[in-house]
């Protein structure tokens, strides 16, 4: 195998993902947990650079490495956490989970191993943010357009769900 | 042309929606459990900018589908979030073994 820069940045940013990802299920405190995600949602960014994604990595930088993190982070501070809480759920219900999700991964590894694509010429790589804004206002308007309905609900519903309910307890008196 | 097959970034994929799938399952704290499952979300994402790459017919229609999974993670986020916050002013805890009102 012939060691060029793209498989060089691909194992290093797959290296670093995994790490990320073995620290969240090692680490004992959850603000620890939450910032080595950061690094995994980064290298992700990485890898969709590598994939010809450009604008997809910016938008992951921005929503996950930077929103959604926050937004954990918020709710673990605004949230009174027994830090560094044992585990105590069962050894031998962690084990069976183990072992499910290690056969999961089997199954599933045997269905990439086999895989086999043709490689067909693209060109993703040219004025990706061109193609990704005329493609999603001529085909896919109408999904778009119910995204926004969707953010909409969620704005409103968080707003009502986390909202204090003293008004309403104190019109019930 | 590419040195970097397709499976080695569905493998990697397939690594990090073990990991997440793992977290969901057995950990105690509800934020955790939460950023698992956004985790095993970011994996598929990253299975579909791989397969509009490298696919039969390669189109920017799989980067398109991801955009649209980040917005809905995203709205998912902040109604869990927003969940969490609810619940944990009723019950004055975030383990998530302590949340069983509708077992009993």
């Amino acid at each position: 195998m012939t060691f060029s820069g793209e498989f060089l940045a691909f194992m290093s940013l797959a290296l670093v993902a995994v790490i990320g990802g073995v620290l969240l299920l090692n680490l004992t405190k959850v603000v620890h947990m939450v910032v080595a995600l950061v690094f995994t949602f980064v290298s992700i960014a990485g890898i969709y650079v590598l994939l010809s994604a450009e604008f997809l990595a910016a938008v992951q930088i921005l929503i996950y490495s930077g929103a959604i993190t926050i937004v954990m982070l918020f709710g673990i501070m605004l949230t009174r956490h027994n830090d560094t809480s044992e585990p105590n759920t069962g050894r031998w219900r962690k084990l069976l989970v183990f072992v499910g999700v290690l056969g999961f991964a089997f199954a599933v590894y045997i269905g990439i191993y086999n895989l086999d694509l043709p490689s067909a010429p693209n060109d993703l790589h040219v004025n990706n943010t061109e193609q990704i804004g005329i493609e999603l206002y001529s085909k896919f308007i109408i999904p778009f357009e119910v995204t926004s309905v969707l953010l909409l609900v969620a704005l409103i519903g968080s707003i009502v769900l986390a909202k204090k309910d003293d008004e309403k307890e104190a019109e019930k008196e | 042309m590419s040195t970097v097959p397709v499976q080695a970034y569905l493998a990697l994929a397939l690594i990090l929606f073990c990991i997440g799938l793992y977290g969901a399952l057995t950990k105690r704290n509800t934020v955790i459990v939460l950023i698992s499952i956004e985790l095993m979300l970011n994996a598929v994402n990253i299975n579909l900018v791989a397969f509009s790459k490298y696919g039969i017919t390669p189109s920017i229609t799989g980067q398109i589908f991801t955009l649209f999974v980040i917005a809905v993670a995203a709205a998912e986020v902040a109604v869990g979030i927003a969940i969490l916050i609810s619940l944990y002013r009723n019950k004055k805890s975030v383990n998530i073994d302590e949340m069983d009102a509708m077992k009993h």
